[in-house]
């Protein structure tokens, strides 16, 4: 519980800090003179939040990210997969691919503009191919990392091709492909709003590039806000997917900065609950902290 | 392992069609990887049904053997085959027990134990029976749901067991599946092998760099020195303890331990 305290508690001060720079109008170097307070862009953000344009927009954002982010997701570790698997895969792709990964995604606007029909299919293709190699390289990275004797333990039990890829190589490679998957949710951020900036009708992105050439700073403010609490709970999603999907991993008991983790039984925890006011927080905290690391084997399966 | 006799019954009641063990064969085999050959002209025969366990020095290319009977690793020259059939490749008729982690740790033992079932297709329920059924015989009923890095070594190594035996093979290749266990341990899992494989019929490949491992499990027991298979001997009254006084078994003990040049 405390860390979260912490947590809120850091948020506060970045408030706090902004708040008391913008409202002295600090001009040290820096200028917060034209800067907007907290207290204008939480006016501004009130108010923006009460009309549907701004539900519109973050819908549009969403469902291009979401799209983008998925399509990368699956092309990414099927692409993945095949080249660290396949010699001929690695020949025939591999130098295509690493011709197209310096390119960054935002400079491939032109490139979408001639391909697809509306902008709307093209936000989605840079979307796609931002997240796209991230994905595909952590995936190849982890499946040549694998365990050989996972692979020739299932050989051996007449597991074939399909089987090997299911049971050993994806359970396998999970870990790093969510790696790659929490860099790619980030990216697709960056250039969902830079695409939409650029071409979009809709969206956060280009709701917030609109209030920058109206000189609506609050408004540009409500945007940025909005891209980082987005982009915050995105990638807090992926990161909880991914955890629950390799709970299998051997964890360290090791608490980074905590006392060592001593098991209190549920009685015990009851009774100094009762006994004692001061120790509950505590004992809550402990809870749980063993309810989100402990490792319950779980009889769910990949195949 | 006081229940060898409930052990023994449930043996023979759930794995009755088992047939008989293979026959694995090698024929003027060279052995090893193509750039390089580690075992030349390798002739063995291993009996249906029997305990071969063979023996050598680390790096003498015992585990490169047990990789080309089982399928993963073919003869740079020479034959392998099974009952006379040339083999071609990794077959669940040949089950291999790995020295440690071979376990896919996103599994949990009986996850484990079900895989090469599902890989047989047997259907979702009688899986859970039957690898229920072996876990038992290893005595891991309790940790049936755990994942595998959350119990011992010796603990893995008979869900290893459980998990090749499932399979119902014909034959069980082991590379040195208790290398890694304590003294202690480790006879205690020798008896526990005698057990589980009685009545399976499945012939055993049984690979170590340990001689009274090698002469207390094997029927025969296959030298390998200077890569060559040195000699194959029959082992004096196999799999008693207290065959550890016969004269022959001493004698043969020396015998074995002079070819290493200890």
């Amino acid at each position: 519980m405390s860390r979260y305290v912490l947590r809120a508690a850091s948020l506060a001060a970045a408030l706090g800090l902004w708040q008391a720079l913008t409202s002295l109008k600090v001009d040290l170097w820096l200028r917060f003179s034209q800067f907007p307070t907290v207290t204008d862009v939480a006016r501004a953000f009130a108010d923006r939040v009460s009309g549907a344009d701004y539900w519109t927009n973050l819908t549009e954002s969403l469902t291009r990210i979401l799209t983008g982010f998925a399509l990368a997701a699956v092309l990414g570790v099927a692409t993945g997969v095949l080249v660290a698997r396949s010699r001929l895969a690695e020949d025939l792709l591999g130098p295509v691919l690493e011709v197209i990964r310096p390119i960054p995604a935002i400079a491939l606007v032109p490139v979408a503009i001639l391909l697809f029909p509306s902008n709307e299919q093209g936000i989605v293709f840079i979307t796609c191919t931002a997240a796209f190699f991230p994905v595909m390289v952590s995936t190849r990275h982890a499946v040549r990392a694998l365990t050989p004797v996972w692979e020739e333990a299932v050989r051996t039990m007449g597991g074939g091709r399909w089987r090997i890829l299911g049971s050993v190589v994806l359970p396998g490679a999970l870990p790093g492909i969510f790696g790659g998957l929490s860099v790619g949710i980030g990216v697709s951020w960056i250039c969902v709003i830079s695409a939409e900036m650029i071409s979009g009708q809709y969206g956060v992105g280009y709701r917030t590039w609109q209030d920058y050439t109206v000189v609506n700073y609050p408004g540009v403010f409500v945007g940025m806000v909005t891209i980082g609490v987005l982009g915050w709970v995105t990638s807090t999603a992926v990161e909880l997917l991914g955890r629950r999907l390799t709970r299998w991993l051997p964890r360290t008991s090791y608490v980074p900065g905590g006392r060592p983790r001593a098991v209190v039984p549920a009685a015990v925890v009851t009774v100094a609950v009762q006994a004692d006011g001061e120790s509950q927080k505590q004992s809550d905290a402990e809870q749980q902290d063993r309810d989100g690391t402990d490792q319950e084997a779980r009889d769910e399966h990949f195949v | 392992m006081s229940t060898s006799s409930e052990v023994a019954v449930a043996a023979a009641a759930s794995a009755p069609e088992v047939a008989r063990g293979a026959r694995l064969t090698l024929g003027a085999a060279v052995l090893g990887r193509p750039d390089a050959p580690v075992l030349h002209d390798v002739a063995l025969d291993v009996r249906p049904g029997e305990i071969l366990t063979v023996v050598g020095p680390s790096g003498c290319g015992k585990s490169t053997l047990l990789r080309t009977f089982a399928g993963l690793l073919a003869p740079l020259a020479g034959t392998v085959a099974q009952d006379g059939s040339p083999l071609t490749g990794p077959s669940a008729d040949r089950a291999l027990v790995f020295q440690e982690d071979a376990l896919l740790p996103w599994r949990t033992l009986r996850g484990n134990v079900e895989l090469p079932l599902a890989i047989k297709g047997v259907s979702r329920s009688e899986r859970r029976a039957q690898a229920a059924s072996w876990l038992a015989r290893v005595g891991l009923s309790e940790q049936a749901g755990q994942l595998p890095h959350r119990v011992s070594g010796g603990q893995r190594q008979r869900a290893q067991l459980a998990r090749a035996l499932a399979g119902s093979p014909r034959a069980v290749l082991m590379d040195e599946p208790f290398g890694a266990l304590d003294a202690q341990t480790r006879s205690g899992m020798q008896d526990l092998l005698v057990e589980v494989l009685r009545g399976t019929g499945a012939t055993v490949v049984f690979v170590t760099h340990d001689v009274d491992e090698a002469l207390f499990l094997g029927d025969r027991v296959a030298l390998l020195a200077a890569g060559r298979v040195a000699s194959v001997r029959d082992v004096p009254r196999p799999r008693e303890r207290g065959a550890l006084d016969d004269p022959a078994r001493a004698a043969l003990r020396r015998t074995v331990l002079s070819s290493f040049g200890i």
